[in-house]
């Protein structure tokens, strides 16, 4: 009984502060989200009004909000296996007995992770000029006219792809060569002396083995690109025609731009569920994997 | 700085006793200390904080040494803020109790700052001021400060949108002036559209510029907004008239449906004659000067915009000087804003910026008054009409501009346009027909 008592004193700082500073604003934020706070109330508190799922039934009536996750489902269906690939691909080639200078290489790939993104995105903005950009200039080698990146709808969120790839790949790549130094080598040797050749060592050692560190990239990875937002906010401020506005630009837009916190918080929600919801696929893929 | 000095020396004995073995330690913090005292050291003067967003604030701090050398004791402080960010970083500034004393402001922006009572009435001070003469400003203008019956700004400089147009492809086609209403607008149109060639047009509407409509609709009688905008009037005759006008712009091909995006260099497309019509403001008479090429400068001129029937009214833009009710120096701030809307002062500014001075004496003398671009926005200037003032008027012309891009690319005809622009302005405006009724019955 006494130690419980002294175990609460240990947790105790801790909980305070993850109460203050995430229960807290999280509670707050669900309560803002059935109100009708807006610039009214901002004046004067009397002007809120209690509202409901008036918010949420709102928001599912908003063109623009369907759009917004539209633009976000394709930067995550295009950008997270682009992005696995890439840093897969990076990890295998750090982790081959043939590369040199690893040390050199896993830093240099690794550095656009610990970058500021605002200052990148700035050097991003140069490549991706239309006239003026290295991209199109080296497009133009192979003979394609210039691509106005970030000015046509079409092809700006592949822009912001692209950058984002760029800019986060490094961190899975870290944790996957980590888990590709873990493998022992004797499965290699194993499989060797039975007569498989490299791809079929890929496949049947090198996967498997990587494939619960694989599930957990991929849902940090799923749950970090549908948080998008700092890229478009940066590069085109969700234009052109609202072609790289994402949830999290429209919430940010509802809630700072024209102050409607309710509704922002309400965004906010449906986002939370809606990652939820769909990490959970990766991890019962995981789950029903394991034990077989 | 005699707190500051005392303060020290006590810290420098203090220091004395722990620092024996250091011995520079004492020094050292002394003149921390001292350095301290003097950031902390109490100003006489007057400290003006003046937020300005954009070109105009980077160039108003050269009419600031000025005011400081004709107002002793009075010192501003110049904060620029990128036009992108200024609204919200006045809401925020606004719910922390931070905002400036004296900030420019986009006067569509007033009555929401108006809602949140986070600005100064300014009536008794301009019927006191010997410099500021309401009637000397023009009346449209003036007209979007007052909210509500009280004066809660001064404008700054206008914006208004009117005709830019090439004088040789109308010739071309058989007319020697720009036209004055509707009808005769949309003879040269089409008159411009059939000998400027194929793959060429009349006129240039950008999709993401609401502008052209909302002046269209503004020449109309009916309001846009009706029982003291508690709901949308869009579907009203008026609007409709306006928005069929615009509509046709793009059914009888006289424009090209559009982003900005794909015209990315509307200045080119215009010395190239890909249209010969453009409805824009102030700032692209400079632009105009500064990117068509020396033989074409005589071949482009500006017009007041047409009306349904002979010149029409244009949008009331533009900028104006508020005083914050937070400020702690509204006198020295009301000092700054009234120098600021000298005449004179409205020259050199308009000479440092292009932007167009919202009183009529500023006009008259120095390099405006020669300017032949400038003479049609002098002549719309006289009929320029506000936007609706209520809050939510921004959030309802993006909803405009959004729908309005739709009928240009001719997915929903007018009427239906005009039904969904009724129900998606009349779902912005229920929390203020809420308040009103609130207000209204207590």
């Amino acid at each position: 009984m006494k130690g419980r008592r002294v175990a609460w004193w240990f947790v105790g700082p801790a909980l305070a502060v993850i109460g203050v500073f995430f229960v807290l604003p999280v509670v707050a934020a669900l309560a803002l989200s059935v109100t009708d706070f807006d610039i009214y109330a901002l004046a004067d508190l009397s002007n809120l009004r209690f509202v409901g799922w008036r918010n949420y039934t709102r928001l599912l009536e908003t063109p623009l909000f369907w759009q917004a996750f539209g633009n976000t489902a394709y930067f995550v269906v295009a950008g997270v296996p682009l992005s696995l690939a890439v840093s897969l691909g990076a990890a295998l080639l750090l982790h081959s007995r043939l590369a040199r200078w690893k040390g050199f290489y896993r830093t240099a790939l690794f550095a656009p992770v610990v970058t500021t993104l605002v200052a990148v995105a700035v050097i991003w903005r140069y490549l991706f000029n239309t006239r003026y950009g290295f991209l199109n200039y080296a497009l133009g080698f192979a003979g394609i006219d210039p691509i106005d990146w970030l000015g046509d709808p079409h092809w700006a969120m592949p822009a912001i792809i692209v950058f984002a790839v760029w800019k986060s790949f490094g961190y899975n790549m870290v944790i996957l060569l980590a888990g590709l130094q873990s493998i022992p080598e004797d499965l290699y040797d194993a499989a060797r002396i039975d007569g498989a050749s490299y791809f079929e060592r890929f496949v049947h050692v090198t996967l498997p083995m990587l494939s619960p560190l694989f599930t957990l990239v991929t849902i940090i990875t799923v749950a970090g690109y549908f948080q998008l937002f700092a890229e478009p906010y940066v590069m085109t401020q969700g234009g052109p025609l609202q072609s790289t506005v994402s949830v999290l630009y429209f919430m940010y837009e509802e809630g700072f731009k024209w102050w409607s916190l309710g509704s922002a918080s309400a965004v906010a929600f449906l986002l939370f569920a809606f990652i939820l919801g769909i990490t959970f696929v990766p991890m019962r893929m995981a789950r029903r994997a394991g034990p077989a | 700085m005699a707190v500051g000095v005392s303060l020290s020396a006590a810290v420098g004995r203090q220091g004395l006793r722990v620092a024996a073995m250091t011995g520079r330690l004492p020094a050292l913090l002394i003149l921390l200390v001292a350095l301290l005292a003097g950031c902390h050291a109490p100003s006489r003067d007057t400290v003006v904080r003046f937020w300005a967003m954009g070109r105009e604030g980077e160039v108003v701090t050269e009419l600031i040494p000025e005011f400081e050398r004709t107002h002793p004791g009075v010192r501003v402080v110049v904060q620029q803020l990128p036009w992108s960010a200024a609204h919200e970083k006045l809401l925020t500034a606004f719910a922390g109790d931070a905002t400036p004393d004296v900030c420019q402001l986009g006067n569509t922006w007033i009555p929401e700052f108006a809602a949140m009572r986070a600005l100064e009435p300014l009536d008794g001070r301009v019927a006191a001021s010997p410099s500021i003469a309401v009637t000397d400003y023009f009346g449209g203008i003036w007209d979007t400060n007052v909210v509500d019956g009280a004066l809660l700004g001064v404008p700054w400089y206008v914006d208004t949108r009117l005709l830019f147009y090439r004088r040789d492809l109308l010739l071309h086609a058989g007319f020697d002036a720009p036209p004055r209403s509707w009808d005769e607008w949309t003879r040269m149109l089409a008159a411009v559209k059939a000998t400027a060639g194929p793959g060429r047009f009349a006129i240039a509407l950008p999709a993401n510029e609401v502008e052209p409509l909302l002046a269209l609709a503004l020449q109309q009688d009916d309001p846009l907004l009706r029982d003291d905008g508690r709901w949308g009037n869009f579907r009203s005759a008026g609007f409709r008239r306006a928005l069929a006008y615009y509509a046709g712009m793009f059914r009888q091909g006289f424009a090209p449906p559009m982003a900005n995006a794909e015209v990315s260099n509307i200045w080119n497309e215009f010395g190239r004659g890909y249209f010969s019509f453009y409805v824009s403001g102030p700032w692209n008479i400079g632009e105009f000067k500064r990117r068509l090429p020396a033989d074409l400068q005589p071949s482009w001129m500006t017009a007041p915009l047409p009306g349904p029937d002979g010149p029409g009214a244009s949008i009331a833009g533009g900028a104006s000087l508020v005083v914050f009710r937070a400020s702690r120096h509204k006198d020295a701030a009301w000092q700054l804003v009234e120098y600021l809307s000298r005449p004179d002062v409205q020259r050199r500014f308009h000479a440092l910026t292009g932007d167009l001075p919202p009183r009529r004496s500023a006009w008259t003398g120095g390099s405006l008054a020669d300017d032949v671009h400038a003479r049609a926005f002098r002549d719309q200037l006289e009929r320029v009409k506000p936007a609706p003032k209520v809050p939510e008027w921004e959030r309802i012309a993006t909803e405009i501009r959004l729908v309005a891009e739709r009928i240009a690319h001719g997915e929903i005809g007018v009427d239906e346009a005009a039904a969904e622009l009724d129900r998606r302005a009349d779902r912005l405006l229920e929390k203020r027909r809420w308040l009103l009724s609130r207000d209204g019955s207590s």
